[in-house]
Formats: C-alpha cells, sequence, structure tokens
C-alpha cells in the first residue's frame, strides 16, 4: 500500500529540509518488527519554524533522531541544505553534525552533571577545534540565553533550576552556530511562567541567529506562538501540515479537531468542553488497518477501515487549492481536493516506498 | 459556643496557619508561612503557583505526610474536627487511603513496579476494609472498570510498566478512590501527560468527586487546568497564599501582580500566531533567609518602595476573595504603581 503520499512538499527553491518516506522500525522480540515512523514526507524552508505536533509515542522523537541520522532511517531520504545525508560517508556526516542541532525535553538530565556550565557550551567548540576565541564566544551566548557568564558559569547543573538548565542547552546547541535547531518537547516538563520565558527566548535567537527550527510538542497552543507551519501526526503518520494561521483557523483533520479541543482555556467563563478524544494511542505494533485515526475518530466510517487517506490540498476561502494546507482523510471538516490518482505531485522526483 | 442547636458538620477541611520548615545545611527553608484553607464536601479547590512555591510541602502537610527528621510542621490541620497535626505516622494510617488520600504526578512513582496492579488495589482494600480476597478482586476490577480502564480483568493483572501514562495515572487514581476517602488531594496530576491525556485525566476526578461527593484539592502550575474546574483557587508563592478567592472573581478581578502574571504568560489558541507571551521575568526567591516585604517585589512590574520594606498581608475585601497586596491589579493605586514604574523604566530592570 502506498505511504500518506508527497503533498506536503513545497516547490521552493528556499528549502533547508526535506524528508521524504521517511520510513524508522525497531526490532521488537525475535522476528517482529515495530514501525514508529511510518512514511512521513514534509519539508522546512530556510528561517521557517514547523511545529511537530501529536500525543507520546507518536513517533515525533523518533522522526527528529532519524533526520540527523542517529541512527539512520530504516528507509526514506533526508535532504539537509542540498545533500542527501544517506549518501554521505561517516567523516561527511559527522562534518556536517555541528550544522544540525537538538535541545531535549529533560533538560536536567541532558547536561553531563559534572561539568561547569562553561565548559558544556564550550565542548562543541573544542572538538570541532573552534578553539579562537572560544571564551569570549561562550561568555556571549551564555549571555543571549539570560545566564551571567560569570557568576553561573563556574556552577554545575544540579545548580540550576529546569528553565535554567534549559537554557544552557539552547546555548549549548547554538554555540556551533548550527541552521537547524531541533527542539524536541524543550518546554514539556517546565512551569508555564518559565515555559513563556523559554518560548520567547527561542523566539529572539532564532531572528538573531538565522535559525531555521523544528519545534515538537504535544500541545497546539504551545506551538502556535512559535510556528510558521504545522505538521500533526498520529500513530508514525502524518495527518495534516498547513501554514500555522490557517491550520489552526480552519482545522481540516479531525485529530487537529481533537488536539484543539483539549487545550484547556484560561478562563471560567468558557466551559470545559463535553467531548474528550477516547481511549490512548493504540500500539504500533498492530496499527489500525485503513485510517489509523479511525478507532478513536468519531466520524468515522466504514471506508476509513479500508482505505488509507493519502495527504491531499486542502481548498482554500474561495480561491480554490494552493494554500499549502494538506490533510489525510476520507472526511475532512474542511474541503479537500480529490485525492490525486498517482503520486505525481513530488518535486524531489523520489520513488514513492514500497 | 451554644450546645443546644445541633451542630453543622465541621468543614471537611480546616487548615489554619499551618507552617513547615526545614532544618538544611544552608539554613532553614520556610517551605510554608502560614497558610489557611478550608476545602468542604462536594468542592474543588485549586492551589496554583510555580515550581519550588510550596503547593507539594503544604499537601503533603496537610496530610501529615511531611515525617522527615529535619521537618517541623506547626498549625493546626482539622479533617472532619479531627486535628492532625502532632499525629504519629502509625496514628495516620488510619486516616490515610480511607478519609484522605492523595494522586500524584508521577505514577510510576507512586506505583510498586514489581507488583500486578490489582495487587495494589486489593492490598488496601484488605487492609483498610478487611475484605476476602475474591471480594477484594472483584471491587478492584469494579474500580478499574470506574476510572475507565478498558478490559479490566485482564488489566488487573498487568505491571505499571505495561501500561501507558494515562493508564498508570488512572490506576492510581484508582487506588486512591479504593477506600472511599472523603478528601482527595491531586498534586500535578496531568503535569507529566498529554493534553488529550490531561483532558481525560482531569475529566475523571472531576466525575469521581461529584459521583462520591468528595473534596478535592487539585494542585497545579497553570491557571489554565483549575478556570472550568474549581470552585476557589489559592495561588501560592514563596510558601505563602497570596491570592484567594472564588474561581470567577480570582481570574476576572484579580489583584495580586502575580496572579495576573501567571494568566498573562499561558500560551493562548486565541492568539494569532508568534504572539510574544508575557513571561513573568526572573525565578521565585530562595525560601532561605527571605528578606522582608513582599516576597515578588523583585519580579513585580508594580513594586513600589513601600513593598520592599513592609509584608503585605492576607486580607479579605469582605467578599470572600483574599490578597496580599498593596498595589492591587486593576485599582487605581495599582495602575498608578504600574505607570510610575513604566516612567522610570524600572520594568527593565526586573527583566531576566
Ligand atoms: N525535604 C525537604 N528538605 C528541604 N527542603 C525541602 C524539602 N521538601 C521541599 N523543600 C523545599 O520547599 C520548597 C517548596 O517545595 P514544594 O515541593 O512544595 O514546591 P511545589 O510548589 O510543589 O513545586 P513543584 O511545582 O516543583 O512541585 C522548595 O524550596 C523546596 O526546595
Ligand atoms: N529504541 C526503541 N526501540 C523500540 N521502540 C522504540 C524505540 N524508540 C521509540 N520506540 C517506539 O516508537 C514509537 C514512537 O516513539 P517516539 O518517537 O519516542 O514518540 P514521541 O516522541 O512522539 O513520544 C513508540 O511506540 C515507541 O515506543
Ligand atoms: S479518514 Fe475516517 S477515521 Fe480517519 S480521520 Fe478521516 S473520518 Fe476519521
Ligand atoms: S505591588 Fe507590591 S505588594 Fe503587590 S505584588 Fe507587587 S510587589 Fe507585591
Ligand atoms: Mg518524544
Ligand atoms: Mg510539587
Amino acid at each position: 500500500m502506498a505511504g500518506s503520499g508527497t503533498a506536503a512538499l513545497r516547490r521552493r527553491d528556499d528549502i533547508l529540509l526535506t524528508v521524504e518516506h521517511l520510513v524508522v522500525e525497531f526490532p521488537v522480540g525475535r522476528r517482529g518488527r515495530v514501525r514508529a515512523v511510518s512514511d512521513v514526507t514534509f519539508d522546512v524552508a530556510r528561517g521557517e519554524t514547523l511545529g511537530l505536533v501529536g500525543e507520546s509515542g507518536c513517533g515525533k522523537s523518533t522522526t527528529a533522531r532519524a533526520i540527523v541520522h542517529a541512527p539512520p532511517p530504516t528507509s526514506g531520504r533526508v535532504v539537509f541544505d542540498g545533500r542527501d545525508l544517506g549518501r554521505l560517508g561517516a567523516e561527511e556526516l559527522r562534518r556536517l553534525r555541528p550544522e544540525m542541532q537538538m535541545i531535549f525535553q529533560d533538560p536536567i538530565s541532558s547536561l553531563n552533571p559534572r561539568r561547569r556550565v562553561v565548559d558544556i557550551v564550550r565542548e562543541g567548540l573544542d572538538i570541532w577545534g573552534r578553539t579562537e576565541g572560544a571564551d569570549e564566544r561562550v561568555a556571549e551566548i551564555l549571555r543571549d540565553v539570560g545566564i551571567d557568564p560569570e557568576t553561573a558559569g563556574r556552577r554545575r547543573p544540579h545548580e540550576f533550576s529546569g528553565g535554567q538548565c534549559q537554557r544552557i542547552s539552547i546555548a549549548r546547541a547554538l554555540a556551533l552556530e548550527p541552521k537547524l535547531l531541533i527542539c524536541d518537547e524543550p518546554v514539556s516538563a517546565l512551569d508555564v511562567s518559565v515555559q513563556a520565558q523559554i518560548l520567547n527566548l527561542l523566539e529572539d535567537l532564532k531572528a538573531a541567529h538565522h535559525l531555521t527550527m523544528l519545534f515538537i510538542a504535544h500541545d497546539l497552543a504551545v506551538v502556535k506562538n512559535v510556528s510558521d507551519r504545522v505538521a500533526v501526526m498520529y500513530l508514525g503518520k502524518l495527518c495534516e501540515v498547513g501554514p500555522a494561521d490557517d491550520l489552526y483557523a480552519r482545522p481540516a483533520h479531525p485529530y487537529t479537531a481533537a488536539l484543539l479541543e483539549a487545550v484547556p482555556e484560561p478562563d471560567p467563563d468558557v466551559p470545559v468542553s463535553e467531548t474528550a478524544l477516547a481511549g490512548d494511542l493504540p500500539s504500533p505494533l498492530s496499527p489500525p488497518s485503513g485510517c489509523r485515526f479511525r478507532t478513536r475518530c468519531p466520524r468515522a466510517e466504514e471506508r476509513c477501515a479500508l482505505e488509507e487517506p493519502q495527504l491531499r490540498p486542502v481548498l482554500g476561502d474561495g480561491d480554490g487549492a494552493g494554500t499549502e494546507h494538506v490533510v489525510a482523510c476520507h472526511l475532512p471538516l474542511v474541503p479537500a481536493a480529490e485525492p490525486a490518482a498517482d503520486d505525481g505531485a513530488d518535486p524531489a522526483g523520489a520513488a514513492p516506498a514500497a | 459556643m451554644t450546645t443546644t442547636e445541633t451542630e453543622p458538620a465541621p468543614t471537611l477541611l480546616r487548615v489554619r496557619d499551618l507552617r513547615t520548615t526545614f532544618d538544611t545545611p544552608r539554613g532553614t527553608v520556610v517551605a510554608v508561612d502560614g497558610v489557611s484553607l478550608d476545602v468542604d464536601r462536594g468542592e474543588t479547590v485549586g492551589i496554583v503557583g510555580e515550581s519550588g512555591s510550596g503547593k507539594t510541602v503544604l499537601s503533603r502537610s496537610a496530610l501529615g505526610l511531611v515525617t522527615a527528621r529535619h521537618a517541623t510542621v506547626t498549625g493546626s490541620v482539622r479533617l472532619e474536627g479531627e486535628e492532625l497535626v502532632g499525629r504519629s505516622p502509625r496514628e495516620m494510617r488510619r486516616i490515610w487511603g480511607v478519609k484522605a488520600a492523595m494522586v500524584f504526578q508521577d505514577p510510576m512513582t507512586a506505583l510498586n513496579a514489581t507488583m500486578r496492579v490489582g495487587d495494589q488495589i486489593t492490598e488496601s482494600l484488605r487492609h483498610h476494609l478487611d475484605m476476602g480476597r475474591r471480594e477484594a478482586r472483584a471491587t478492584a476490577v469494579a474500580l478499574l472498570r470506574s476510572v475507565g480502564i478498558p478490559e479490566p480483568e485482564r488489566r488487573v493483572r498487568a505491571y505499571p510498566h505495561q501500561l501507558s501514562g494515562g493508564m498508570r495515572q488512572r490506576v492510581t487514581i484508582a487506588i486512591a478512590l479504593a477506600c472511599g476517602p472523603r478528601l482527595l488531594v491531586a498534586d500535578e496530576p496531568t503535569t507529566a501527560l498529554d493534553v488529550t491525556i490531561q483532558k481525560q485525566i482531569l475529566d475523571l476526578l472531576d466525575h469521581q468527586r461529584r459521583e462520591r461527593a468528595m473534596g478535592m484539592v487539585l494542585i497545579t502550575h497553570d491557571l489554565g487546568v483549575v478556570a472550568g474546574r474549581t470552585d476557589r483557587v489559592a495561588v501560592m508563592y514563596a510558601g505563602r497564599i497570596v491570592e484567594h478567592g472564588p474561581t470567577r472573581a480570582l481570574f476576572h478581578e484579580r489583584r495580586h501582580h502575580y496572579t495576573d502574571g501567571l494568566l498573562r504568560c499561558i500560551p493562548r489558541l486565541s492568539n494569532p500566531g508568534h504572539t510574544r507571551l508575557q513571561a513573568v521575568p526572573g525565578r521565585p526567591p530562595d525560601l532561605v533567609d527571605l528578606p522582608p516585604g513582599c516576597p515578588f517585589a523583585p519580579r513585580c512590574p508594580a513594586a513600589q518602595d513601600r513593598c520592599r520594606e513592609e509584608t503585605p498581608t492576607l486580607t479579605d475585601a469582605g467578599d470572600g476573595h483574599q490578597h496580599a497586596c498593596f498595589f492591587p491589579v486593576g485599582t487605581p493605586e495599582g495602575e498608578e504603581a504600574l505607570a510610575r514604574n513604566r516612567r522610570r523604566d524600572r520594568t527593565a530592570e526586573v527583566a531576566v
């Protein structure tokens, strides 16, 4: 069966990252394999932030790791800055590492507890031989993230709060001047007050350092503040991808709508919504047939169990297509174009996965 | 007091001037500093504050769960009229689970990893309610069903690691409910969970509270979580309640600048993309040797000299809405204080 299609790819010449037909499998038991990421295709333009949203276990972190080829995907292509990572040798791939940096959910455990803050931030510079002016650079980047290098630089991670450790992780990632910053749930473990500080900081740094970002979260409200585009993921596949404003204004996939519904409204006059997405994410070991969301979808019909929906363009408000907003659902909440008969719209010219 | 009239049933939970300190090598940490709070039957009270504001220590102190050698708990906690402060853990065992129960943030640490979930429920049923094996097993299955666990007959045999995070939290709720407590304290029950599962768990807690007419305390760092789900909210900062009132009043007529800051920093779906969040700058203070004055002053956009010299106390405007602020939000004094700071550009000084 075909995957979810390549309709999320755009024809632009400022694309920094293209992910095509990405598949990641893990061995389970003696013979089995579980598909954690199942034919995912999207792109990120230079200077853009793509928010990647979905429930725990849907494959967000696995996608992020496959992008940086740590480890490489089971199949599919990752093209970064014009280079197909799968075709690079080990040394070439290694030299590319500084250009793609990651920060993680648990800021405290992702920092080496025995090292001082300045050394943590400096480590990458030393590894890559960028020792000239490194001390000054470390001090500057720490100041950029709101940590005073004079008073805090000699201290160790356990002396800092979660929010401060996340600032230090960000400083470490930015020290190498990456082109792409992948943030894997960077605020999920933080208080709302600290979350706001970190989200603002990322917005500022993105502008100052000309970053392109992949921002992973499980909460659509959090992603809205930082994203230009948003991709919604469910059980290893993309449900919907689109420009943030359009996706929030006109969610097309029932799962996107359910995620929006789940965000608590900080207003006592807004009644808590009566409907809740029932149950848990099914096991990726035996995903439902047809549409993977059908076991929790309020709109599911017979067809949803039989046929897998392909990503296709959501129709614009009046003009027809062209919003770069795509959905994979047989019964979308807003009108969508008829699914393409074949996978023709494939600007990168990749062969569809088996 | 006259005894001729029939006495009304005492308040379910009545906390007065509760103070919890820890002696540490750095000095005395005043984690809870003179907190008073009531919770009645059928009602949900929210406690909101940042990490380290004392929410957990407050709730654990109230239920006699702070037993460390270096800890001192003073004040009064009455559960259905019975004083709990000063009770030994041995005496408290009669209370825990039976009269009052807790649900914690991290279900994995609350559960015993080496024990089937069914046994963890039946253990408490057999111990407290003196149930036989078979009856306890049937009750455990019924409890798991009532907290929304599919195929409960099969799941009683599961170990915690075989369940998802949301399912585990449902199990800890089942355990908390097993002996029919009058009071349920949920300490950040959804902070480790996805928004979708958070909604399921909050709906479940609410449903159970109504069904069982329990009193509930819902602790969180997110005002969004308590907005639609509480009758009253207490906002905590540096071990004290700084604002407390009926939920609607607290949101619509908030008076403390900390409450205001916590509300403004929440990302909202109704904001356009790339809206800059109004973050509360800085961090909560160190609770060792807190200087005099309003503990929020170093982060407050309205702080005046008075705030750094005098400590505001919690006062009631007469409508059950209390606040501890000299220049309250939305009042002429408050507006003037903000404007004065803006003129002096004081707000820039407190930025992170
Ligand atoms: N056993 C202990 N010994 C010493 N200090 C403690 C102890 N337990 C808590 N504290 C201190 O008491 C203060 C309040 O902690 P508490 O855990 O109640 O905060 P909280 O509001 O629940 O925060 P969080 O959101 O992180 O759960 C903190 O400064 C903490 O470091
Ligand atoms: N190393 C691994 N071995 C086996 N399964 C894994 C491994 N890493 C992730 N998975 C599985 O892949 C799926 C996606 O996981 P993950 O990418 O971590 O999700 P998310 O980041 O969206 O929470 C889950 O079912 C998870 O259990
Ligand atoms: S394809 Fe069917 S089951 Fe899937 S999201 Fe659309 S309506 Fe629901
Ligand atoms: S105005 Fe003064 S008293 Fe009120 S919160 Fe600010 S610092 Fe505290
Ligand atoms: Mg993850
Ligand atoms: Mg706590």
